[in-house]
């Protein structure tokens, strides 16, 4: 066919183009929503409790994903620095995925457990005063302001519409679930474990008793990262895990 | 068959109805947001939305009501090309300057980070100056380029009446929305595609409206042929709405609410955001640029293109082969390795459709290559396209896994995507511009020619500092990270590494410094340029080439 054809026809050329670009996203991205070994089976992953969902919302906000990514490659020195290498299921209830593209600091993916929650708070007000080459920036606001959950129940209404498998009972009780989360005494803990499991953490993340702020939530994001997975049982080699 | 100008007053009345009805709505939404949200940000949101729209209604009816303004009689529209030209400057000192007080912040922490005013830390900064380089700067370039360079390979009049005009306005009412969002912690985390869902909706009708606008002008052309530069722009244009729309599928948590969830998540949101994120290089910042490009290297060089078969190559092999590339953002990690081979495989063969380019760009200056001496625009185009082939072919070789095991994470990603943004996409735009703005502004040459010597030398040092840090550091962290001790462990901790890139930092920081300064330059340049009298004596006489 002859070129001219596309050089005299605006809508053939417009056609043409559409076609030739659609085609490559289409071979790349749609069977990784069919294909089965996308994403592996494994024992652990939950959907992250309304107080995590807000630590997550408050990373995003701030764009820590800047700096930081949640990825560890299958790479030796990666795997030793940071831990076993991510797999696909475990950022299978990110809307979007948090992976990020630069490292100006160090992946977190696994940090969760890595250091206290009193660590975390200093590092946050005041990076420098922990680590002293750190080029991180200040984050004090984070345990001087109070977080607003007014809205949790329909966050997590929102992530179930996009495809978080958050039960009924899940969504009702949200509010109180984040409450309890904080709240090592309160008698909404066994509420919360019995709904996302006996490994969540409780406990008064920040050091504020009666106060619940963004530091609380950020620090029982960062703290749950990385520790769902049971890599003790996961079997690398196993068969239906290769991919 | 109709003239000119009973074709402008047949859409004239249509689009002085619908775009004003719009901004309307839009001024609606808006009030409703800011009154009703119950979140502060949000609620900033919709004044700072309602603001706009009132903003541009006022300009509607100062420009229309009971009037047609002069620029519509005219056989091309210019005025919002030049309009165009303002904020793509505007954008320009904004968006680096940005960037420059970021490059300190990792310089000097201490100096630079403010704990009582959290918004202005790297976090919600380093997407304020991408947004704000890339669509601000370059979408305002590529706006008022593709506008400037279609009704004239067309022989034309924009299609639409007021329609680019209110693209224009649109387009930056967006970038004003996203902007003020990321200050607030407004964002979807997606790299280049930040703004949240209520941005994104806008900005969908605005860039229909652009592909209206474009496309309507090439409709009602009167050349047999569709010029090549239309064809890159065309591209850019129906790609970018593609990605723009798949990539920003999203759930809001509600309608008051700015925060959304994406519809994909995990290792298909990744691989979603990948493809996009490498198209909105492959196909805002190459083939819109390289539509610059096929028009303004040869108008400069007064020498036709090179090829014109190598151009239909090239053009369907680049954006072909562009869009299966995303996957080099993702190898190693957890997707799966059949995509990262492709990525990387399309990746590598990339380096041929981009070079074809290069050459073609490269080789229309045959036979006049002696202006690169007297003509420091043309330099400047010229350079664009060589730095062009060489990130074009550093992206390749980064996408290599080998390479990209060490590359990856590292600063020498930041070094490869500002020798392409700085070398290539900037540069080439300055040249537009610095043939646009005398064109436009109908004044013989520039004011100086010396001063734009001076912008190119310093930009060039700048760019050399900034790209040469960049490596430098990328790959001394590379190795650092991997570096084992002789009993086998880790020699470096993280921190350690960090500590290693302060002097690299403080390099880059003057680069981009005096990258700043070449622009700050061309902007007094300009100014002068527009507000000297018809072709002055003065000026002339500062301009070496004006003598011959």
């Amino acid at each position: 066919m002859k070129h001219e054809k596309f050089e005299r026809n605006s809508i053939l050329l417009l056609v043409g183009i559409l076609i030739v670009v659609a085609i490559g996203g289409a071979v790349e991205i749609a069977p990784l929503f069919w294909v089965n070994g996308t994403i592996e089976k494994i024992a652990g992953m939950r959907p992250y409790t309304p107080l995590e969902l807000e630590g997550q919302k408050i990373y995003v906000s701030e764009g820590c994903n800047v700096c930081h990514s949640q990825m560890i490659r299958s790479l030796r020195d990666e795997v030793e620095r940071y831990g076993h290498y991510s797999l696909a299921a475990e950022s299978m209830y990110d809307h979007p995925f948090l992976w990020g593209s630069e490292r100006t600091g160090p992946d977190l993916a696994r940090v969760g457990g890595k250091y206290s929650d009193q660590w975390h708070l200093a590092h946050l007000a005041d990076p420098r005063s922990v680590v002293p080459e750190s080029i991180m920036p200040p984050y004090i606001h984070l345990e001087e302001t109070d977080l607003d959950y007014s809205d949790i129940k329909e966050m997590l209404e929102a992530s179930r519409d996009v495809g978080v498998p958050y039960t009924d009972e899940q969504v009702a009780h949200a509010r109180e679930d984040l409450e309890a989360q904080v709240n090592p005494d309160g008698d909404g803990v066994d509420g919360l474990k019995a709904r996302y499991g006996a490994k969540v953490s409780v406990r008064d993340f920040a050091g504020q008793p009666g106060r619940i702020t963004k530091a609380d939530a950020l620090i029982a994001y960062l703290q749950m990262l990385g520790t769902l997975v049971d890599f003790k049982t996961y079997q690398a080699h196993a068969p239906e895990n290769r991919r | 068959m109709q003239t000119a100008a009973s074709e402008a007053s047949a859409s004239w009345r249509i689009d002085l109805f619908v775009l004003p009805l719009i901004l309307g709505l839009g001024w609606l939404a808006g009030i409703l947001e800011a009154a009703r949200s119950p979140d502060p940000a949000m609620a900033i949101q919709g004044w700072t939305f309602a603001a706009c729209m009132m903003g541009i209604g006022v300009w509607y009816l100062w420009s229309y009501a009971g009037r047609t303004p002069a620029d519509e009689r005219t056989p091309y529209a210019n005025d919002v090309v030049k309009a165009g030209v303002i904020a793509s400057m505007f954008w320009a000192v904004a968006g680096m300057a940005v960037g420059l007080i970021l490059a300190l912040q990792l310089s000097f922490p201490h100096w630079f980070y403010f704990p009582d005013v959290p918004w202005t830390n790297f976090g919600r900064l380093r997407p304020l100056h991408t947004s704000a380089v890339i669509f601000a700067f370059g979408g305002n370039v590529l706006i008022a380029t593709s506008f400037y360079v279609v009704q004239r390979t067309s022989r034309a009049r924009l299609w639409g009446g007021s329609l680019p005009w209110f693209v224009f306005w649109g387009y930056n009412t967006f970038i004003v929305l996203a902007g003020t969002g990321y200050l607030l912690g407004i964002t979807q985390s997606k790299e280049y595609a930040e703004p949240e869902w209520y941005a994104d909706i806008w900005l969908t009708l605005v860039w229909v409206c652009y592909l209206l606008t474009f496309l309507g002008t090439i409709i009602k052309r009167r050349e047999p042929h569709i010029y090549v530069a239309n064809w890159f722009y065309l591209s850019f244009i129906v790609t970018i709405a593609m990605l723009h729309i798949v990539n920003n599928l999203s759930w809001p948590v509600s309608l008051l609410e700015s925060q959304s969830y994406s519809l994909f998540s995990g290792v298909q949101s990744a691989l979603t955001q990948w493809w996009y994120g490498h198209n909105a290089v492959g196909f805002f910042l190459t083939a819109g640029f390289l539509g610059i490009m096929y028009y303004f290297i040869p108008k400069r060089a007064e020498r036709p293109i090179y090829s014109y078969r190598l151009s239909i190559v090239h053009f369907w092999s680049l954006i072909f082969i562009y869009i299966w590339a995303g996957p080099h953002h993702l190898l190693y990690t957890a997707l799966p390795e059949w995509a990262q081979t492709l990525g990387m495989t399309f990746s590598v063969i990339l380096w041929m459709p981009s070079w074809g380019g290069m050459i073609n760009g490269l080789m229309t200056l045959s036979g006049a290559w002696d202006k690169l001496r007297t003509d420091p625009v043309l330099r400047m185009l010229v350079v664009s396209v060589a730095f062009y082939g060489m990130s074009t072919f550093e992206g390749p070789v980064m996408s290599v896994k080998t390479v990209n095991a060490l590359s990856h994470y590292t600063n020498w990603t930041i070094g490869h995507v500002h020798s392409g943004a700085l070398g290539w996409v900037a540069y080439v735009s300055f040249g537009a511009i610095y043939c646009l703005v005398p064109w436009l502004w109908g004044k013989k040459t520039l004011y100086s020619n010396a001063l734009v010597e001076w912008h190119f030398w310093i930009s060039t040092l700048g760019i050399v500092l900034y790209i040469t840090s960049m490596w430098v550091a990328g790959i001394m962290q590379g190795l650092m990270w991997r570096a084992y001790n002789e009993f086998g462990f880790l020699e470096y901790s993280f921190a350690e590494a960090v500590q290693a890139m302060h002097p690299y930092y403080i390099i880059r920081a003057i680069g981009g410094g005096l990258f700043l300064a070449g622009v700050l330059i061309m902007v007094f340049n300009l100014w002068k340029t527009v507000r000297q009298g018809a072709p002055a004596a003065a000026a002339a006489a500062l301009v070496p080439e004006a003598a011959e």
